[in-house]
Order: C-alpha cells, then sequence, then structure tokens
C-alpha cells in the first residue's frame, strides 16, 4: 500500500452488505444483454464491441487485481501518434479491428 | 457543509438546478467553454457565448448565493477545422480581463487528431503569454489513454508549471501518471457511461486525496448537476472522515483555482 492510499473504513462485511445487491443486478443485467444479442430478428454479427466485453469478462475473473484500470487499458487505443484527422467526434468504447495493434 | 463544483455548464442549466445546488451546499462554480451539441459557425457566435460566460451566468448564480467562475477556448471537437479555431482563438484575448476568468480551457483533445494538437498547443502558449491557469479536457473512452499522454507532453513542450494545470476526467488508468507528473487531476462523475461516484472514491482510496477534485460537468446531455454531492454522500457512507470529504470537495479547488486572482470564495 502506498502512503496516499486512504483505505476504506468499512469491513469486508459491511462492504458485501452495502453493495452485494446492486451488483448482483449489474450481473443479471450483462447476462440479460448477452441473451438479447443471441436472439436477433437477422443475422448476427460479429462485431468488435462485443468481443471486447467478452475479454473484459474474462478479465475479471482472472484471479488477478486491478481488474478496473486492466479493463481500461484493454479497452484503450495505446498507440501514441496523433492521428491525422478525426473522423468522427464521438467515441465507440473499444478499439476497431482496423485500429488494433 | 459547502462544496464547490469545479467544472458544469450551467448555461445549458435550469434555474431550478441552481436552487437545488446552492441547498445541496454549492457556494462557487467553474464553467469552462465547451462545445454546444453543434459546431457553431461564426467567431461572433463565440463572442456571444464569452459574453454569456463572464456577464449573463455570474449574475445568475449569484441570485443563488454561487459565486460563478469561467475558462475561455475554443473546444477540441470544434479544433478539425484549425483556419476557423484559429479565428476564434483570436477573440479569446478581449475577454481573458474580464472578472470571473480563471485561465484557458477546457482544452484538450478529443480523437487526438494533428490538427486538435495544434490548436492545443496554440491554446497552451496564449495561457504561457498571459500566465492564466490551465484546465484540460482529456478525451472519453477508448481516446482517453492515448489523449492524455498526448495532453501532457504538450503541456511540458509548452513550458507550463504543472502545478497550474488541471487535467480533468482522469480514470483508473490515467489519474497515476497525471499525479506523477506533478499535475493537477479532476474525476467527472457521470451517471451512466463513464465514471460514477463510487468509482470516483474508489480512486480516491487508492490514489490518495492530494491535488485531486470531483465534478459533475453537468452539461446538455446526460449528467447530473448534484453529481458532487452525491459523491460526498457516498464518502459518508463509508465513514471517510469529514476532513478527507472537505478537503477534496472544497479545500483542493480554492488551493488551485485561488492561484488566480479571479477567483473568489466565502471561506
Ligand atoms: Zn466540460
Amino acid at each position: 500500500m502506498s502512503s496516499s492510499e486512504q483505505p476504506c473504513p468499512l469491513s469486508h462485511t459491511e462492504m458485501i452488505d452495502a453493495w452485494f445487491l446492486e451488483h448482483r443486478a449489474k450481473v443479471l443485467d450483462l447476462a440479460a444483454f448477452l441473451d438479447r444479442l443471441d436472439r436477433p430478428t437477422g443475422p448476427q454479427s460479429d462485431d468488435f464491441r462485443i468481443e471486447a466485453l467478452r475479454n473484459a469478462i474474462t478479465l475479471l475473473i482472472d484471479g488477478q487485481g486491478d481488474r478496473t484500470r486492466r479493463i481500461q487499458m484493454m479497452l484503450s487505443d495505446q498507440s501514441s501518434e496523433p492521428i491525422d484527422a478525426a473522423p468522427m467526434q464521438g467515441a465507440l468504447g473499444a478499439i476497431p479491428p482496423a485500429d488494433a495493434p | 457543509m459547502k462544496y464547490i463544483d469545479p467544472h458544469i455548464h450551467m448555461v445549458s442549466r435550469t434555474t431550478d438546478d441552481y436552487r437545488r445546488m446552492a441547498q445541496a451546499g454549492c457556494v462557487a462554480i467553474t464553467e469552462p467553454a465547451f462545445w454546444a451539441g453543434f459546431d457553431r459557425c461564426s467567431v461572433d457566435g463565440f463572442r456571444d457565448y464569452y459574453r454569456q460566460l463572464t456577464d449573463t451566468e455570474p449574475k445568475r448564480a449569484a441570485h443563488y448565493g454561487i459565486k460563478h467562475h469561467c475558462w475561455l477556448c475554443i473546444n477540441p471537437k470544434e479544433a478539425e477545422d484549425i483556419g476557423f479555431a484559429r479565428e476564434v482563438m483570436s477573440a479569446i484575448p478581449e475577454f481573458l480581463d474580464r472578472h470571473n476568468v480563471l485561465g484557458i480551457g477546457e482544452i484538450g483533445l478529443n480523437k487526438n487528431s494533428k490538427n486538435e494538437l495544434s490548436v492545443l498547443e496554440a491554446h497552451l502558449a496564449l495561457a504561457k503569454e498571459r500566465d492564466t491557469l490551465v484546465l484540460v479536457h482529456t478525451p472519453h473512452l477508448e481516446d482517453k489513454y492515448k489523449g492524455t499522454m498526448l495532453i501532457m507532453d504538450a503541456v511540458a513542450n509548452a513550458g507550463l508549471d504543472s502545478d497550474r494545470v488541471l487535467i480533468d476526467h482522469v480514470e483508473e488508468h490515467t489519474v497515476g501518471a497525471v499525479l506523477d507528473r506533478g499535475f493537477w487531476a479532476g474525476m467527472t462523475l457521470y451517471p451512466d457511461t463513464k465514471c460514477t461516484p463510487q468509482r470516483a472514491v474508489d480512486i480516491l482510496e487508492r490514489w490518495g486525496t492530494d491535488r485531486i477534485w470531483m465534478n459533475s460537468a453537468g452539461d446538455w446531455g446526460d449528467s447530473d448537476p448534484l453529481a458532487v454531492p452525491k459523491a460526498r454522500m457516498e464518502m459518508k457512507r463509508r465513514r471517510h472522515p469529514a476532513a478527507m470529504i472537505e478537503q477534496v470537495t472544497f479545500g483542493n479547488p480554492v488551493a488551485f483555482l485561488g492561484r488566480s486572482p479571479n477567483f473568489s470564495v466565502d471561506v
């Protein structure tokens, strides 16, 4: 632990009491979203964003810590040169295949 | 307990929001110039916006006992047309000496393009020349990490003191580098899609409470002008001491913003 850390004063059980139900619901939301994608009216597509989401889920249960920062990096453009021109004003949330390293 | 929301776009909010913020303890805000949700098509459009930020909005805020301050720039989302951006920038110095202007912001990058970087460099040069504070927007989602690194290098190349620059919208993968390089860091609390009050408090627990603040970045999109008091409640719920809550939501903003002679708040 570095000197700047300010650990949460709650006990482990208090943390679980405080946030378990909320995150139980979030897991079900995620499951329902993936189920929804299994039953499209038309053909299914291979979308890089869903691939990225599946990779992030794998990282969640790999037993290592620092999950949030590692998922952020997995979903980040890690190149270092500015691009020639902005293709749009918004962002997609994952790296499109053409840009993937 | 009083608090400061150091990044909120009140031109997009109603007086009801001012009232609710004041009732929740807000005593001062700072409003960076940003994108209106559409590209403005004339320099005079920006002049009118700067008048709104330096004249109309402070009066509206004062009605609720809130001190209003602002930052001026052309937002990186409108920097791709570099000729137009430079024309707009030429109007900024006319407004920099107005009573509530703290400096240049929110400048930065959006898609990390070459033109955005040139416009960022021009703004940094203006901040250096006028010796103002700087508030920096970092890109969202997949562009944030790269943009944050490019921005920190650009600030260093411009010869600005990192202690006079706040890098906003930090998240778990950028906060460490921003603080390590001596910048101030801002965490922006969004109701969905980006950093939540819970994750912001997690970041404080991991990276500490020095040189960091929280803001709502409330604007015309999905956002919550009461996000800062909600994060304060989250800290309280976790039994963090009142002094820590006060430091992050009042003391730190006063320490950074107080370097501008135009910042004022009743302490
Ligand atoms: Zn903003």
